[in-house]
């Protein structure tokens, strides 16, 4: 009795996943077309345009947060792996990362509101991909310290015997040994921020033309839903449907790329 | 030059050579783990920045309001001399969560139990991606859908019954009370909530589940128990502990959860005791009110901010802890 309503739990939770991608999939694919990809989001009232501009503002910031969070995040992880393992202060940074790593995203934005627009007095894409970053960094120290824990200790050894100096050891054995794992976590932090809205609403902030000006508002693909959403225009309703369904296809194509990634590591 | 000289001269300066590249590997070496270094620290005093940032802009409000805040009903930013409390943003959070966590935790952990327990072999894998996948989905995805879709259909089928079915029993008709029902509401914000953590919880009970040693359940199914009695008396016993941390994980997740329900919960300042009006939680005010304020509004939304922060971070603290000493004694 009991065992079937687990049975029943999990068809419902299976559901969910399948209803969510239908009404994507039925609301977002009719309105998609070339020219999602090459014309500017519209403004109210109008029967045309595209989501070009937030499409780039999203590819954008999301590789300026990457390119940011994940060397400090590797170099972190690197720390608590390699150098500092048994240190004093490394079970802290660990414990601390852990609860960054699921902290409130709007938390986050609110943090980049005061340490960048503030100071500067603006919005700007800049501080967008800083709290895209942030993000990034904790998700990143997390996979990267796991994946090169478990680099059999007898490899660096032996790196160690023939007199390789420890950065060596790290770059040269670990490194290579931990590679698609490391990898793995920085898709799935791509994975985490393509889709965050929250930190980007008063960071990033938004706007309705193309720019590709660090220092300006721009607008991206989970502020544009946002914003779309709460208008009484179809128009802005349908592409917005379609930025959900080309967030989350994208998304979802990340996960898949990573867990395929970390399985062949698997397999060898 | 004799030969032998030559060779000499050829000794002398490899170790030359070989100096330099031990000094040059040396520093090399000091550069790298200096910069791991400061990397790592540089985690601590993110956490650091991120407080100081939020105390610094809640000021003005801390000052003005003080810890009244947490108790004044009224949120009134657009009086000449604005009257700000965190109580029906407090009240929000909190309710929303608890309602998610009451739905979402019987199901991840029946979900969890069917994959570990029950499923066949060769559909545990692709049942797990699926409702990890579930998990990867941006929050925006499931606010949209449930602004959209649920909302509608909760509020066309499924609320005007339970309104109906309960108007005459005291407390009850409270609760599930409402004059107008809504697509947007507490309780659609609940359960949106609820279908975003289900994933999480399940993941990590999945997890967890892995730790019981087999010998454990093998014996228990040794002496005749049936697979109910088996995780009733042994899986969930020897996991509690990590069940606990990880449901405070899901629980942490809910409370800051932004996207998902900012559309359905309606940002209204209201505490009238039903789950089927509208309501407004921490991180949903701040999200719908945060571009347009200004002076001590801004700075009580940045309080809100604070207060979200503090009750995440020791919500994400004792549920780190929790699992902590799950690895411990799965590790021993």
């Amino acid at each position: 009795m009991a065992m079937s309503l687990c049975l029943a739990a999990t068809v419902i939770g299976i559901v969910w996943l399948f209803l969510i991608l239908f009404s994507l999939v039925w609301n977002g694919v009719p309105h998609l077309s070339l020219s999602t990809f090459i014309e500017q989001t519209p403004p109210p009232g109008e029967q045309d345009g595209g989501l070009a501009n937030a499409i780039f503002g999203t590819l954008l910031m999301t590789v300026i947060g990457v390119g940011i969070g994940a060397p400090i995040g590797i170099l972190a992880g690197t720390y608590l792996a390699e150098y500092g393992r048994y240190e004093k202060l490394s079970p802290t940074v660990r414990f601390i990362n852990d609860i960054l790593l699921s902290a409130p995203s709007i938390i986050i934005g609110l943090f980049i509101y005061g340490a960048v627009v503030v100071p500067m007095k603006h919005f700007s894409a800049l501080a967008g991909s800083l709290a895209l970053a942030v993000i990034v960094i904790p998700v990143v120290v997390r996979t990267t310290e796991d994946m090169l824990s478990l680099v059999p200790n007898t490899l660096r050894e032996a790196a160690s015997a023939l007199g390789l100096p420890r950065a060596h050891v790290v770059w040269h054995v670990s490194y290579r040994a931990a590679r698609s794992g490391i990898i793995t976590g920085v898709l799935l932090a791509v994975a985490r921020i393509a889709g965050e809205t929250a930190p980007l609403l008063f960071t990033a902030f938004s706007n309705n033309f193309w720019s590709s000006n660090l220092l300006k508002p721009m607008a991206s693909l989970p502020a544009t839903i946002n914003t779309f959403i709460n208008t009484p225009d179809t128009n802005m309703k349908q592409l917005a449907w379609t930025g959900a369904l080309l967030i989350t296809v994208a998304v979802l194509t990340l996960n898949i790329a990573a867990r395929a990634l970390s399985n062949s590591k698997h397999d060898k | 030059m004799s030969v032998s000289e030559h060779r000499v001269s050829l000794l002398a300066q490899s170790a030359a050579d070989r100096a330099k590249v031990l000094v040059s590997m040396a520093t090399g070496d000091r550069i790298f783990s200096t910069v791991t270094r400061v990397c790592a620290y540089g985690v601590l005093l993110l956490l650091a920045g991120i407080m100081l940032s939020l105390v610094i802009g809640a000021w003005p409000a801390i000052q003005a309001f003080g810890l009244e805040f947490l108790v004044t009903r009224r949120w009134a930013p657009q009086l000449d001399e604005p009257v700000l409390g965190a109580l029906a943003p407090i009240y929000g959070t909190l309710l929303t969560s608890f309602i998610a966590m009451i739905i979402a935790v019987p199901f991840g952990l029946g979900v969890a139990i069917f994959l570990t327990e029950l499923c066949p072999i060769p559909l545990r894998r692709p049942i797990r991606v699926a409702i990890e996948l579930l998990a990867g989905v941006p929050s925006i995805i499931y606010g949209m859908w449930g602004f959209f879709v649920l909302g509608p259909f909760l509020a066309q089928h499924v609320e005007p019954a339970i309104v109906w079915a309960v108007q005459d029993i005291p407390v009850l008709n409270t609760i599930f009370g409402a004059e107008v029902i809504s697509n947007i509401s507490l309780f659609n914000a609940s359960l949106i909530l609820a279908i975003m953590i289900l994933p999480f919880i399940t993941a990590i009970a999945v997890d967890v589940f892995g730790t019981v040693p087999p010998v454990l359940k093998e014996s228990a199914y040794g002496i005749g128990c049936t697979t109910w009695e088996v995780v009733k008396n042994v899986v969930i016993p020897f996991t509690r502990v990590g069940l606990v941390g990880g449901i405070m994980l899901a629980l942490g997740r809910a409370l800051g959860e932004t996207m998902a329900v900012t559309f359905i919960i309606g940002n209204s300042f209201q505490i009238d005791g039903s789950i089927f009006s509208p309501g407004t939680t921490i991180s949903a005010a701040i999200a719908s009110e945060f571009a347009e304020s200004s002076d001590v509004h801004r700075a009580a939304l940045m309080y809100l901010g604070l207060l979200l922060f503090i009750l995440t971070f020791i919500v994400l603290a004792a549920a780190r802890l929790m699992l902590a000493r799950l690895d411990k004694r799965a590790g021993a």
